[in-house]
């Protein structure tokens, strides 16, 4: 009922106007159509076809059962497990170790002197190229150059002494700590900037009423704090699904020893570029796969976005999804 | 009584390890980026054990003049290109973006909220999505290995969020001046750049600091687009270093440092702008 009121305030445009406004969009709609949106496209339909052959779901299906994507052997005999377990893998490793280790340091940092400089210190690892730190990380777990072999070395765990780039379990390990090394910086920079949007009142109220400081985390820090872990959560999935450069720059195309370290995104890229000849289909299936997923992340976070900043309780959140519906 | 005056030594206490162990974390944090910085600045030889052994030390720079001036990609040379592809990387999707966000900003039109939602997710697809059709596309119209090519590719990609971030800054404004000025009868850009422009100029820098540093950053599409050797940007000289079998530490180190060099220079001088940029695109979507 409320659309035609809306379309109607207003006086109606007049002919200039509205060509002036709509070029305002035109540059970026062109730009955005032509390299965007017209390759998402050809990408999608490229995966269903085999040359010049429809074969509807084929080449996801030949994916699923290639040994580099999921490899059954992986399971008993540990890596390499292919590389949408690999994904996953860093999904469940790295997004609760970088999100917790985060807050934990901007809680710790609120209250510390310098706390802006110790910030810059571990926010380093997000504004450098993503392909040199996997050089970094490649570095720092290589024996006998890297310092992360000898230092287990030295507080004597001699099975963990090795070299890391050359064993299949280390490697992929490896790079999965040394991701959350240089990613906890963005959870780390969120969080600090969400703590200071909490209102100093709500702490020194709990203190005077005697609050335990764990009482004040678990009761005010962290609830009023979850609009911001809902988005530090999307964007580590993000770039938890997009992992390429780090793997690349650590290792190689081949994702390291074995493959142990392979991802889809570098799955992708050696079918369409060092596959001779280029299996495009099979690789516009893989990034096919990629965009179900990060759509799907992307999704749910917009959506909250939309209906507004917190999570709702389910009964506020069925009220607006039948108002929609009513619309 | 006593109650304060034995508070006072705890509370003390208990600041100081707070702070030694926020500084420790915070130096150990730098740990890796340590460690390359002391093998890029000594010979091989000295470090091939660990770069910890100080013994002997004779710092150089042959590994920096190894790298800047390197036979396979030689950095004098990527840093150039780097600045190259950023620098027009940066300023045209700055431009376009400030436009079509102003436009999602202010004007209504049916299926507005679609269409920039339709945009905004372009956020979350992967640079492996558009990959092998960018690929044919610029290789079709000569495009390919041209910095041009990059450049266009870098300026569409990097359109939505600055879409997105612009959109948000603008709906902070209050309307109504420009509302004023349309009545008194100013075109829509005289409206956009005499009034919207200058309060927007804290935004643009927030965007050309994240923006450069994604462009500058960026691997994967200046792999597939950029084939040959001389047009190499900085990213792709590091793995090139890389060797086949061994990786030669000491250019690889330099090398590294070279590269990261602009990017961590660029946040320590405008670091206000870069979180103020990162954190408007995050939080306050």
């Amino acid at each position: 009922m409320g659309a035609p009121n809306r379309a109607r305030s207003g006086p109606a445009l007049s002919f200039r106007r509205l060509a002036e406004r709509s070029t305002f969009f035109m540059p970026a709609a062109i730009l955005l159509l032509l390299l965007v949106f017209y390759p998402i496209a050809t990408t999608i339909i490229l995966s269903f076809f085999s040359g010049s052959s429809f074969v509807g779901l084929g080449n996801y299906g030949a994916i699923l059962q290639d040994p580099a994507t999921l490899n059954p052997n992986g399971l008993s005999g540990g890596p390499p497990y292919g590389t949408l377990v690999n994904n996953l893998l860093w999904i469940v490793i790295h997004l609760p170790l970088s999100l917790f280790t985060g807050l934990v340091l901007a809680v710790l940092l609120q209250r510390v002197r310098g706390a802006s400089i110790i910030k810059s210190f571990i926010f380093l690892g997000m504004v450098t190229p993503l392909i040199v730190i996997g050089v970094l990380l490649g570095f720092t777990i290589e024996a006998p150059v890297g310092f992360v072999p000898a230092f287990f070395g030295s507080i004597g765990l001699p099975s963990l002494d090795v070299n890391w780039i050359a064993h299949p379990t280390t490697l992929l390990f490896g790079l999965i700590l040394g991701s959350v090394w240089s990613w906890t910086g963005f959870s780390t920079i969120i969080y600090s900037a969400g703590l200071t949007t909490i209102p100093k009142d709500y702490f020194e109220a709990a203190r005077v009423d005697g609050a335990s400081e764990w009482h004040i985390f678990t009761r005010i820090t962290w609830p009023l704090l979850r609009p911001v872990t809902l988005v530090i959560v999307t964007m580590s999935l993000l770039w938890e699904l997009k992992l390429f450069d780090i793997i690349l720059g650590a290792t190689n195309a081949g994702g390291g020893v074995g493959g142990a370290a392979d991802v889809l995104a570098l799955q992708m890229y050696r079918y369409a570029f060092v596959a001779l000849p280029p299996e495009a289909n099979k690789a516009a299936a893989v990034a096919c796969m990629l965009l179900l997923f990060t759509t799907l992340v992307a999704g749910f976070l917009f959506r909250r976005l939309l209906t507004g900043d917190a999570p709702k309780p389910r009964a506020a959140r069925r009220l607006a999804t039948s108002t929609r519906a009513g619309e | 009584m006593a109650g304060p005056v034995l508070r006072l030594p705890h509370i003390r206490l208990r600041t100081v390890l707070v702070h030694l162990a926020a500084w420790g974390i915070g130096v150990a944090w730098l740990i890796p980026f340590l460690g390359v910085a002391v093998v890029a600045f000594r010979p091989l030889g000295e470090v091939a054990l660990g770069w910890w052994n100080l013994s002997p030390f004779n710092p150089t720079l042959a590994n920096f003049a190894g790298a800047w001036g390197n036979s396979d990609c030689p950095l004098s040379m990527g840093i150039r290109n780097s600045l190259l592809v950023a620098v027009p990387s940066t300023f045209i999707p700055l431009m376009v973006g400030a436009f079509a966000g102003y436009g999602f900003a202010r004007y209504r039109f049916p299926g507005r909220d679609y269409v920039f939602l339709s945009v905004v997710l372009l956020m979350a697809v992967p640079q492996q999505m558009v990959a092998v059709p960018i690929f044919k596309l610029m290789l079709s119209v000569g495009l390919l290995n041209q910095f041009l090519g990059l450049i266009l590719l870098h300026s569409a990609w990097g359109i939505p969020w600055i879409v997105l971030f612009m959109r948000n800054f603008y709906r902070t404004l209050p309307v109504e001046i420009e509302e004023a000025a349309r009545v008194d009868g100013a075109s829509e850009f005289k409206t956009f750049y005499r009034i919207v422009l200058p309060m927007a100029l804290p935004a643009f820098a927030a965007v050309v600091v994240l923006q450069f540093m994604w462009v500058w950053n960026d691997f994967f599409f200046a792999k597939i687009m950029l084939q040959s050797t001389d047009r190499a940007v900085a990213t792709l000289c590091v793995t090139q270093l890389s060797g086949q079998f061994t990786r030669p530490w000491d250019l690889l180190s330099a090398a590294a440092i070279l590269t990261l060099l602009v990017p961590v220079g660029l946040y320590i001088v405008l670091q206000r702008y870069y979180i103020r940029g990162m954190i408007g695109w995050t939080i306050k979507g």
